[in-house]
């Protein structure tokens, strides 16, 4: 048990081995890791799982903008629209996109939050793991079991590229939240090993590529938006997953495009907010009112 | 290589809205405020390239303050924090400095009050932090261990004697190193311990001739 567990690989064959999940692996290396026993573990993943739930909790009742003013009220703004409105895709839909923006939008006014992978792209995870459990009576055990899940997903991905925007774009980021949060899901609706490990293929595939040019510099545009799209792009790799539907390319393989992709990408779209969305006519305007205001 | 944890990915709770620019900002404050190690009585902070660029859209200026003031990573007062009564107790200012020579994430508190200390960092990505310059010497502190800083006369028997009162409290050395400017100059280093020591083995280092500082720096909670 207490040899890593660095690639999706050797994650399913150990899982088949030792006939346990993901998360019970996880749990035992963390509390190995950690020196500390499993149940410990387990209340310390409780701390996060809380902590998701009252950011947002909390960020869906306010409207308060951001230290740049740029961003805060978009929540409120779907919400209103949604008691008028049934959402197109049904009351999950619903749940998942406030989450999101919920959580993101009490990230950049300074609001406590969980870094997952990091706070930029906080609000992916939280909002599906949390909008599921709500509307499917998901035990908290469940919830912390699929949490666990998410973790072992980031921290096998981490093993070949740092999950930064600065090292592989947002690729890193809202990408790897969005695959975290598919196999997360796979495993709350009582998918099998194998087919979490392809949700995460799933999901990473279809955003290789994706840059980080943040206007002004700011964890704000495109990242608050990006979050909730980010959210609803994890359920389909889920969904897709669940049907055995597989990625043709293993999901180590997908992991080392994605990071030889990171390694390709200009500096210039890496954090440094020097081209991309960040450069464009009406983010430099942006910038100026941004840095005078403040 | 280090085995990485499920917290590195699943925490830390923090205040948003940067990992690096607002998380970061407080861990580096936290750290050096143990390296201080006084109370000051004034705190410049000098911020470079993208965080004296973005650091006040992202609260850089806040997470520092809040650390030199021992104020952890998700108290929700980082926010208002410049009206808080324990930071009106001290005199601080910021100063916004471009350096390419620097990190992209840098950062110098220069501390003043019954002792003058320059302590110098940089925010390495993630939430994760080094302290890199003590009143130009150069450490290396992550806060990821309990550490021991020493700053000495570079002579022989020194660094065996730090570590035998350390060996001999039976606490594990996890990593060490060292920097001088020149031999039998002054020469700074910094030890990983794998506990935290206790206040009368840090008297007993402190007691050893040439030995000019000694600072236990406690690990930071993740
Ligand atoms: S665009 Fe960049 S700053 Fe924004 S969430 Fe993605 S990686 Fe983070």
């Amino acid at each position: 048990m207490k040899k890593n567990i660095s690639t999706f690989n050797e994650l399913l064959s150990t899982c088949g081995q030792q006939n346990k999940r993901t998360y019970e692996l996880f749990q035992e290396k963390e509390a190995f890791l950690l020196d500390i026993e499993i149940e410990k573990v387990r209340l310390k993943v409780k701390k996060s799982l809380d902590a998701m739930k009252e950011a947002i909790h909390i960020g869906l009742s306010s409207n308060e903008k951001s230290i740049s003013k740029q961003c805060g009220d978009d929540c409120e703004k779907l919400q209103k629209r949604y008691k008028s409105h049934e959402p197109l895709f049904g009351k999950l839909f619903k749940k998942i996109t406030a989450y999101a923006l919920a959580t993101i939008e009490e990230n950049l006014r300074m609001g406590k939050i969980v870094a997952c992978p990091t706070a930029g792209s906080c609000a992916i995870v939280p909002s599906v793991l949390v909008a599921i459990s709500e509307e499917l009576n998901i035990s908290e055990d469940e919830q912390i079991n699929a949490l666990i899940t998410a973790g072992a997903i980031g921290s096998i991905v981490q093993n070949k590229v740092a999950l930064a925007g600065a090292i592989a774009g947002c690729q890193a980021e809202c990408g790897v939240a969005a695959a975290m949060s598919a196999g997360a899901l796979v495993q709350i609706l009582g998918g099998s090993e194998k087919q979490m490990v392809h949700a995460v293929a799933l999901a990473l595939k279809n955003i290789l590529g994706l840059t980080c040019d943040p206007v002004a510099g700011l964890v704000e545009i495109p990242c608050v938006k990006r979050n909730v799209f980010l959210a609803i792009h994890s359920v389909t790799a889920a969904e897709l997953a669940l049907a055995d539907i597989e990625s043709k390319i293993p999901t180590d393989e997908v992991v080392d495009a994605l990071c030889q992709t990171g390694q390709l990408m200009s500096p210039m779209l890496k954090e440094s907010s020097q081209a991309g969305l960040a450069k464009t006519k009406t983010a430099l305007k942006i910038e100026q009112r941004v840095l005078n205001n403040i | 290589m280090k085995q990485s944890s499920l917290f590195d990915i699943i925490s830390p709770i923090m205040v948003g809205p940067s990992s690096s620019h607002t998380a970061g900002a407080v861990r580096l404050g936290l750290l050096s405020r143990n390296i201080y190690g006084l109370t000051p009585k004034k705190i410049t902070f000098k911020l470079y390239n993208s965080y004296a660029l973005t650091g006040r859209g992202h609260g850089t200026d806040k997470g520092l303050l809040a650390g030199v003031l021992g104020i952890p990573v998700d108290d929700t007062r980082i926010k208002n924090i410049f009206d808080l009564h324990e930071a009106n107790e001290v005199n601080y200012q910021f100063e916004f400095l471009e350096d390419f020579n620097r990190h992209p994430n840098a950062v110098d508190f220069i501390f003043e009050g019954t002792q003058k200390m320059t302590v110098s960092g940089d925010s390495v990505g993630a939430g994760n932090v080094r302290i890199t310059n003590i009143n130009n010497f150069p450490v290396d502190l992550t806060g990821e261990y309990n550490s021991l800083v020493l700053i000495y006369k570079d002579r022989l028997g020194i660094l065996s004697k730090v570590s035998g009162i350390i060996q001999t409290e039976g606490v594990n050395i996890a990593a060490m190193n060292c920097e001088r400017i020149a031999k039998g100059e002054d020469a700074s280093m910094c030890m990983s311990l794998d506990c935290a020591l206790n206040y009368s083995i840090i008297e007993k280092i402190k007691r050893i001739d040439d030995i000019y500082l000694v600072r236990h720096v406690g690990k930071l909670e993740s």
